[in-house]
């Protein structure tokens, strides 16, 4: 009963947040909105006991990448951005497109309560020995079985941050 | 029935005992940063030749409740101009970022809101991280350049500086081998030595970066009074302005628990493995009877009878803390057999006293490096944060893990350790210097003396 309250309060305030997000004018209260539905998604991580993910999820996208979304947004001309019409007027176009995913999503989670074996797997509860020491873990998988896509990405990332720096330098 | 209170038993210590001590500790701090800054003022005085603050209570002892008062019923300004949901926010996202990252601090090995989470020093880390946005959006929301300013320097700052914190801790947390704080204080004990001593230069490298994550002189950029009038705070008055500076020092003193944990061992007492130093346990005592009798001698020089009757007051409180820091070292000597039972008591009371002493060693060493150094030039600042201290943290998490394979395989344990760790660190520090070196090389040639700086705020 408590889990599915604290559940429910946290998928509230990151849905609504993220409808904020998009629905403001302002481009610093979106932000703001944006991490609040960051946070929240945190609190869905700390509740499954993925603790690691949580303080991942708050130093590296709250900490780190949205402090860096709104030192921009600050440099940035606000005052024009918010007299501008935000978005294209394709809002028909939008709707249909939105709702055909709804209804997708919607018969996905629909089938898998009628129909055994549709739509949503159902997946088994993790060990319970798998949970607690949850850095560990984390650590463990990621350096045994996934050690060559956690390579692959990190390299990705250098690369990104190579090219970055290159097209950022002054040409001399 | 019994099952019953159990259980009950078993919820309040789950939920209420927590809820509690954070009631506790947020009811408790305000007063506690106010004697903070009193201390800073003291010592300000002192360094200047001054007196100080002293004409509220003898040696000026209730300024901070004054003040508070003060603070409290001053006008509540808001600009015309201003965001008024944001700067109502602002502060208090600084201040409950703060607060929030203090839950997973631990005083001694039962003093912790937060028990034993697995992601321990990350949490507090992380959590106290987000007062950042405290910072910017207020700055941002009073519409005024000066705060705006203040803001842009503060964010920069602190995305510049986090990642050389971030890996000097992972230098440390490379011996504890665990982010859980009680077992990072544990491994200290087991392996009978500090981790800054194992990684000096990890330990310098936090202490720099947390000096200006916390925007404290001489890396105070964001309210650089000289530039800025304030920085982020200039439009900030009365309790919104006294909701930063509680959440500016109690960052302070959450990076001193942190450094404290990680590399000045906690709540143990200097070198807590050698039975040869076990006198040291009664160093608390004496220093608490040594302070009350010190009060004791300065009675008679106090004007006025009032200002006396405190000061026998402060030395009684001193002779209190003395007795109660007392018992639990007295009674094994005394009744031996009494030693295994007033165990945790040690623990727990010569824990909090070692654990207080620390950080407040650190936090003296703060205020003490700004009345000494000048402000730096925000593009010195930034050349610092990274060419310098990036680089050498990086290449010390690299070299420590060289010297930990190293020492494994030579069956190096405790003090040992340095043999391996201690010249990994100078190595570490003579590549940074070459690099730094390089660098301004470079930059000479380049631009002819005068470097370029693109973060100029």
């Amino acid at each position: 009963m408590l889990d599915k309250v604290i559940f429910y309060f946290f998928a509230g305030i990151a849905v609504a947040s993220a409808v904020l997000t998009v629905t403001r004018r302002n481009a610093v209260h979106s932000a703001i909105f944006l991490i609040t539905a960051l946070l929240a998604t945190a609190g869905i991580f700390l509740q499954l006991r993925a603790e690691f993910l949580f303080i991942v999820q708050i130093i590296l996208y709250v900490g780190g990448i949205m402090v860096l979304f709104v030192f921009v947004i600050m440099l940035v001309n606000l005052d024009v951005a918010v007299r501008q019409i935000q978005f294209a007027r394709q809002k028909w176009v939008a709707l249909v497109i939105s709702l055909a995913l709804a209804a997708q999503v919607g018969l996905m989670f629909w089938s898998s309560g009628r129909m055994p074996g549709q739509g949503l797997p159902v997946l088994a509860a993790a060990p319970a020995d798998k949970l607690p020491p949850n850095s560990e873990e984390v650590a463990k998988s990621l350096f045994s079985s996934y050690l060559l896509p956690f390579e692959i990405a990190s390299v990705l990332l250098l690369v990104a941050m190579v090219g970055a720096v290159v097209m950022a330098k002054k040409r001399t | 029935m019994q099952a019953v209170t159990q259980g009950t038993i078993e919820f309040l210590k789950l939920y209420w005992a927590p809820l509690l001590c954070g009631v506790v500790i947020v009811a408790f701090l305000p007063l506690i940063v106010g004697y903070v800054v009193l201390v800073e003022r003291k010592l300000m005085a002192d360094m200047q030749a001054r007196l100080g603050p002293m004409r509220v209570g003898p040696h000026g002892l209730l300024q901070p409740i004054a003040d508070a008062v003060k603070l409290l019923i001053k006008e509540d300004i808001i600009p015309e101009d201003a965001d008024k949901l944001v700067f109502w926010l602002a502060p208090v996202l600084s201040v409950g970022a703060a607060l929030l990252s203090l839950a997973g601090i631990a005083i001694g090995p039962a003093f912790q809101i937060a028990k034993d989470i697995n992601i321990g020093i990350l949490f507090v880390v992380g959590v106290s991280a987000m007062g950042i946005f405290g910072i910017v959006l207020g700055g941002w929301a009073s519409n005024s350049h000066y705060s705006l300013m203040g803001a842009l320097r503060s964010a920069a700052q602190l995305v510049s500086y986090e990642t050389a914190a971030g890996m000097a801790l992972v230098s440390g947390l490379l011996f504890a081998g665990t982010l859980n704080i009680t077992s990072i204080v544990e491994a200290q004990r087991q392996q009978g030595i500090w981790f800054g001593l194992l990684a000096p230069v990890a330990f310098f490298t936090y202490l720099v970066a947390s000096i200006a994550e916390t925007n404290r002189a001489p890396f105070d950029l964001p309210e650089a009074e000289s530039e800025l009038v304030a920085g982020y705070m200039t439009e900030f008055s009365g309790f919104r302005w006294s909701l930063y500076f509680l959440a500016e020092y109690t960052n302070m003193i959450v990076v001193a628990s942190v450094a404290t944990t990680l590399f000045l061992g906690g709540w143990l007492r200097p070198f807590p493995r050698t039975q040869w130093l076990n006198f040291l346990d009664f160093l608390p005592p004496l220093l608490m009877v040594a302070i009350g009798l010190y009060c004791l001698v300065r009675v008679p020089k106090q004007p006025a009878r009032v200002q006396q009757f405190f000061m026998v007051a402060v030395a009684g409180l001193c002779f209190f803390l003395a007795l109660v820091l007392a018992v639990p070292v007295l009674v094994p000597v005394v009744n031996p057999s009494l030693a295994a039972g007033v165990k945790p008591l040690y623990e727990g009371i010569h824990g909090s006293f070692w654990f207080l002493f620390k950080v407040s060693a650190y936090l003296y060493f703060f205020m003490w490096l700004r009345f000494t150094l000048p402000r730096y030039r925000f593009d010195q600042l930034m050349r610092l944060g990274w060419h310098f201290l990036i680089p050498l943290s990086i290449i010390n998490v690299l070299v420590i893990g060289i010297a930990m394979i190293v020492g494994t395989y030579l069956h190096l344990e405790g003090w040992w350790l340095l043999l391996a760790t201690l010249p990994a660190s100078i190595i570490a520090l003579l590549i940074a210097l070459f690099i730094l070196a390089a660098e301004q090389k470079s930059g000479q040639q380049q631009a002819g003396g005068a470097a370029s700086d693109s973060y100029a705020g």
